[in-house]
């Protein structure tokens, strides 16, 4: 069969999800036809992981709300699911890292019935940084599948925007990892992609995806009409649409939350020396 | 004041080939918009499939559009199919649908405010005013106005003069060019109502059809009941979209000689 040469993939897509939106599903849809489609790839799994109340972006709600719609929004999924662990942490967690640590939790599924499950564990994180040195050399295990960040283009555009991100965090996602990037309008991703030499130099791990419905239902948008009580049903799963009238969420007061505080990633790159 | 507003219901004709979250969409900006401007209170909002004898290419039968559009609409406390439409022999111009539409609201209007009449009598009738019916469409829609034979001059005066439309605007579109080229529409203006659409969600019924076709994930552009009815019924394949070819369409071919 087919399928068994192919490479078992999982998608991570890291995010405010402040709140998720159709959009944000669609995403991971087109990710996977995308990857299927080009028969070397079979996705297995996709993984919603939720920023944590540390990232400080102005507007953010709970995180426990945050995950309680993506949870509702992925009820009907038979294979997205919902992760706490990074929205659980009491820092912001660096987006390499959370890639990091859900590629080790994949790692440890693959060993669960590994006698020395702990010792490999190590031993393949050890492996890891060999690996992320090497450039080129990409995740190859033995039935592991292969972690995937998945992000919109903007996502990819903000790779250039000065102390958001550490180049060596950004060396890591595209050589060790890969990216799967989903065109929104207005960006041009391959053209972002030849402006930079690290992109470039990893740009057969970087996944552009068209997605050939225009679908621009931004988190914001929605929480603007939510702030004056226009709908937003067809927007967001009916669930999720239920659950913020429920909370009473996204109201004036709400968006200005964090209104003076410094992002998180601004505030530990800027002024600080590179570690 | 609300029991001044104008009660309101928003009639959409169309294809639904199949129904998308889009249509729907198209619903709640423009009850936003109506209820906006303090004029109007929307009371209800009708889906109502074309018939089999529109002839476009690519249409499934109405049972299933029907079907999906239910489906669609379950979880929907104002918005409803109806089949009047699908269920006529021929095809119905859109003036006609509207007449029949109006003719049904107005009917519901007098039986309800006439269950007050016996207190209340003559203030029970000016406390509720005459309930509207308005078409909803997207920017598109307007254009078709210029297509050679596919409207009748006296409909289209009807259709914005006695009833009005409520008109989405889609991408790039510009619902105002449309108004300010006819003289027809420039002269009923204030009865136009164009609704911004800041959002851009391009869910065509023809990509969703295309992307079904090629075994592509609509999840989340179509509601998972509609999807599952879909594969059910394997609808929406190559043949289907061969369907009808070749094949003028119903209204071009429509004889209408007498006034209807």
């Amino acid at each position: 069969m087919e399928g068994q040469s192919r490479t078992k993939v999982v998608l991570l897509a890291c995010g405010s999800f402040n709140p998720v939106t159709n959009m944000h599903l669609r995403m991971f849809e087109l990710a996977r036809d995308h990857l299927e489609d080009t028969g070397q790839y079979r996705v297995v799994k996709g993984i919603i992981s939720p920023v944590g109340d540390g990232y400080k972006k102005k507007g953010l709600i709970e995180a426990c709300h945050r995950l309680e719609m993506a949870r509702l929004a992925t009820e009907n999924s038979d294979w997205i699911i919902v992760d706490s662990w990074e929205s659980l942490q009491p820092e912001w967690v660096e987006t390499n890292k959370v890639v990091r640590h859900h590629y080790d939790e994949l790692a440890a599924e693959q060993n669960d019935d590994d006698v020395d499950t702990v010792k490999y564990s190590k031993k393949r994180r050890i492996n890891k940084q060999v690996y992320c040195f090497e450039g080129s050399s990409h995740q190859k295990r033995r039935g592991c599948p292969q972690l995937m960040l998945l992000c919109g283009a903007d996502v990819l555009e903000s790779f250039g925007q000065p102390n958001l991100w550490k180049q060596e965090d950004i060396n890591e996602i595209v050589s060790f990892y890969g990216l799967v990037c989903v065109t929104r309008s207005g960006s041009d991703p391959h053209k972002f992609i030849q402006q930079s030499d690290t992109l470039w130099k990893y740009r057969r791990n970087i996944h552009i995806v068209h997605e050939w419905v225009t679908n621009e239902i931004s988190a914001t948008h929605v929480r603007r009409a939510l702030r004056r009580s226009q709908s937003v049903r067809y927007l967001l799963p009916d669930t999720v649409v239920d659950y913020i009238k429920v909370h009473h969420l996204y109201t004036a007061e709400s968006e200005q939350k964090n209104a003076d505080v410094v992002l998180a990633p601004l505030q530990r790159y800027t002024g600080a020396s590179s570690s | 004041m609300a029991t001044r507003r104008v009660p309101l219901v928003l009639l959409a004709c169309g294809s639904f080939n199949p129904i998308t979250n889009q249509h729907m969409r198209l619903f709640e900006l423009a009850r936003d918009h109506m209820n906006g401007t303090g004029q109007y209170q929307v009371v209800g909002g009708i889906v109502s499939p074309v018939s089999d004898s529109y002839g476009k290419q690519g249409l499934v039968l109405a049972k299933h559009r029907i079907a999906m559009a239910k489906l669609a609409l379950q979880s929907s406390s104002w918005i409803t199919v109806d089949e009047w439409e699908s269920q006529q022999p021929d095809w119905t111009e859109t003036v006609v649908t509207l007449r029949h539409y109006y003719g049904r609201i107005l009917k519901e209007h007098e039986r309800s405010t006439g269950m007050h009449n016996n207190s209340s009598g003559r203030a029970a009738l000016l406390a509720s005013p005459s309930p509207q019916l308005k078409l909803l469409c997207g920017a598109d829609f307007l254009s078709t106005f210029k297509v050679p034979d596919l409207w009748r001059d006296d409909h289209v005066e009807e259709l914005v003069r006695r009833f009005g439309l409520v008109c989405i605007s889609r991408g790039r579109l510009q619902p105002e060019q449309a108004v300010h080229e006819s003289d027809t529409l420039s002269h009923h203006r204030h009865n136009i109502f164009l609704v911004r659409e800041w959002v851009r969600n391009e869910i065509s019924a023809t990509e969703v059809r295309r992307a079904l076709r090629r075994g592509l994930s609509v999840k989340y552009l179509i509601p998972d009941s509609v999807i599952e009815y879909i594969h059910q019924h394997n609808l929406y394949t190559e043949d289907s979209e061969r369907r009808n070819e070749g094949n003028v369409l119903r209204p071009l071919t429509k004889q209408a000689q007498e006034p209807v």
